[in-house]
């Protein structure tokens, strides 16, 4: 049973800490492992405890991407409810096979017969400095995949809340957070609420003159510069949707319905990115929009490690501003 | 003798120095995001990169600064690299854990665990059509030991008799975990058997010692023998990254270890065969000197152009 509703002021990454002492409480058949996550407690700390309370069930692996999330789809199969780690989402990719050739496969294939109920969680993104194989953003590589569940909380609440949900959810969830925000300002967050049903967006600033839906540690640029436009007299309204799948079409042409512009930003690069398919479901609603929508994101590009270099290249709260305003402008 | 070894405390000195420098300059600003120094385990790239022949190829890790050094590539560009200066060696695209220098023979380090194996054994490949005698170099930590990538790379060049060296620099901990507690058989070089290749396991903190067994190694692949493995014994005398809090040490283990690192053992011997204090002592000095040097000038280079950042992603 979840611990009494109660508030308390948690940073970004404290949340994801109780949220995994609130599962590990009420759900006997989790497991949390990955690279340095049991006796330290994981490199930023966001384990920690975990092992000293549960015991076994939380324990480090040795640095076999392949072998953490195969062992994941296994015991998922028989009844576990693994939680896993991968350091960096860069990581993932020395093991995409245990991921999109396996985990995805399993309830389809067996005909609803296997699950595979586990949860990946990993983060992701530029941070100053970081090289271009702890830089990038590879949600849209999971999100193409059929069979994945796919979530990118950016506040504490939603960080406790949707990891709650994921670990819930019978299908195989990959939980995308950001190592920028795990140390980041304290909130009150609700904890030991009700499992929330997966899905759903949420209106981060309601306005009237454009939407613009965003995910990930970038909505806080996007919030910046709302409050920018604001200033300017442009009201727009700020749609952050954590769910990318299962992604909340209608609140999305809901909205656009409403300010008839549209503008996308997401950090990861734009070419291929869910922008592209946000943008394509909106068209395909038919929804009449004054201006052409757009889509903000970083270029096409690898990522450099100078610090002057990668701000040239990850949208701020400057160009986003920038943009929006001559989309509006138009 | 005493020559030779008055040569690898310098290039172990300039390691030590640079890396000292690094740490200074990543607490004072002009270096930011993580950085992974090698600090104890000097005596690995000084004795291999002494018997390498510039056709060789060498990966390196994350951990790779001393390689870059040991291998010719000098501090300045280095230090700008770390900083983010035009003038660095990738011009600030690759950053502490990313540095490549191919013109050197320094064929990059690499961020992804286990990455360099697989890509060292292409390198020897090539070697085998382009009439080069090249041997190829990968280096890793204990840790990688685990990944999939190194297990192929080491079958796929031991079946192909590819003249690759794997150097295992084990340092007994994979970041904060201890590799003890990660594998069952804590030999590591007993696993070049199981691919048909020799596996040593042999003293990291020794320059001699390295470059004893990667000449022999070499040879064995130059002249068709195929790969090694050398695990190379050592320890890191300051944490994973900076700024690693490094919990997991055991009461004293610095300590202990900070007696048998390599600078500390190679300046005591030279002692023990009369070698004069002030000879032994200029050495650092001068490795000193030069990283002061390089760092100045790298800090007076200008930043890297954000107008390029989008340069060089297509031929
Ligand atoms: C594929 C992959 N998994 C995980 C990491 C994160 N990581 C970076 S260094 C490291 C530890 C490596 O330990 P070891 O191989 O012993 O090398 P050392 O750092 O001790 O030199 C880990 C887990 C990574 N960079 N790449
Ligand atoms: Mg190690």
């Amino acid at each position: 049973m979840p611990d009494l509703v109660e508030a308390r002021e948690l940073s970004y990454g404290e949340a994801v800490n109780a949220a995994l002492h609130r599962l590990m409480a009420e759900l006997p058949e989790t497991l949390v492992y990955g690279e340095d996550v049991g006796v330290p407690g994981g490199v930023f700390g966001v384990t920690r405890g975990l092992r000293k309370r549960h015991g076994d069930r939380v324990f480090d692996t040795p640095i076999s991407e392949s072998a953490i999330l195969g062992s994941a789809v296994g015991a998922a199969m028989m009844g576990r409810r693994p939680i896993v780690e991968i350091m960096w989402a860069d990581f993932s990719l020395v093991a995409l096979d245990q991921i999109v050739n396996q985990a995805a496969n399993v309830r389809y294939v067996s005909g609803g017969r296997l699950s595979a109920p586990m949860t990946i969680r990993t983060q992701q993104g530029n941070a100053p400095g970081a090289c271009a194989q702890h830089s990038q953003c590879l949600e849209a590589l999971f999100l193409h995949v059929p069979g994945l569940r796919v979530v990118m909380p950016s506040t504490p609440q939603d960080a406790y809340d949707l990891l709650v949900t994921a670990v819930h959810c019978d299908d195989p969830v990959l939980v995308v957070e950001n190592r920028t925000l795990y140390s980041g300002p304290k909130e009150r967050v609700r904890v030991g609420g009700p499992v929330l049903p997966l899905g759903g967006a949420r209106i981060r600033r309601a306005g009237w003159d454009v939407t613009i839906v965003t995910w990930g540690a970038i909505t806080q640029r996007v919030l910046e510069a709302a409050e920018a436009l604001a200033r300017e007299g442009i009201e727009a309204e700020v749609l952050e949707t954590p769910w990318l799948n299962p992604f909340d079409t209608e609140a999305v042409v809901e909205s656009a319905r409403r300010t008839r512009r549209l503008v996308v930003v997401h950090e990861a690069n734009v070419t291929g990115g869910f922008g592209a398919e946000v943008v394509a479901r909106v068209a395909g609603a038919g929804v009449p929009l004054l201006a052409p929508p757009v889509r903000i994101g970083t270029p096409d590009v690898r990522m450099p490690a100078a610090q002057v270099l990668a701000r040239a290249l990850v949208p701020d709260s400057a160009r986003i501003t920038a943009e929006v305003r001559a989309l509006v402008r138009h | 003798m005493s020559e030779r070894r008055l040569a690898d405390l310098l290039t172990m000195w300039r390691i030590r120095a640079f890396e000292e420098k690094v740490r200074d300059l990543r607490a004072e600003g002009p270096i930011v995001g993580s950085v992974h120094l090698c600090v104890g385990q000097e005596a690995i790239p000084a004795g291999a990169c002494d018997v390498l022949e510039p056709q060789d190829a060498l990966f390196a890790t994350y951990r790779g600064h001393g390689w870059a050094l040991a291998r010719g590539v000098p501090a300045e560009p280095l230090f700008a690299e770390l900083m983010g200066r035009a003038t660095g060696v990738n011009g600030g695209r690759g950053g502490s854990a990313y540095f490549t220098a191919a013109e050197y023979g320094f064929h990059g380090e690499n961020s992804i665990v286990g990455a360099g194996a697989p890509i060292a054994c292409g390198a020897a490949l090539a070697g085998r059509f382009d009439g080069s005698n090249r041997a190829a170099v990968t280096v890793f930590g204990d840790g990688a030991m685990n990944q999939g990538a190194v297990h192929e790379a080491m079958n796929f060049a031991a079946a192909f008799a590819l003249p690759v060296l794997f150097i295992c620099e084990n340092n007994r901990y994979s970041e904060l975990t201890p590799i003890r507690d990660m594998v069952r058989a804590p030999r590591l070089a007993d696993r070049a058997a199981a691919y048909g290749m020799p596996g040593h396991r042999i003293d990291g903190n020794d320059a001699e010692a390295v470059r004893f067994h990667v000449r022999d190694a070499l040879e064995v692949a130059r002249e068709g023998g195929g790969p090694t493995l050398l695990e190379c014994m050592t320890e890191r005398l300051v944490g994973h990254y900076i700024g690693d809090a490094e919990t997991y040490r055991q009461p004293g283990e610095l300590d202990r270890i900070g007696r048998r690192e390599p600078i500390v053992r190679l300046r005591e011997g030279l002692l023990a065969d009369g070698v004069p204090a002030s000879a032994v002592d200029a050495v650092e000095g001068a490795a000193r000197a030069e990283m002061e040097r390089a760092a100045t000038s790298a800090l007076a280079a200008p930043p890297a152009d954000p107008a390029t950042a989008r340069e060089h992603l297509y031929a």
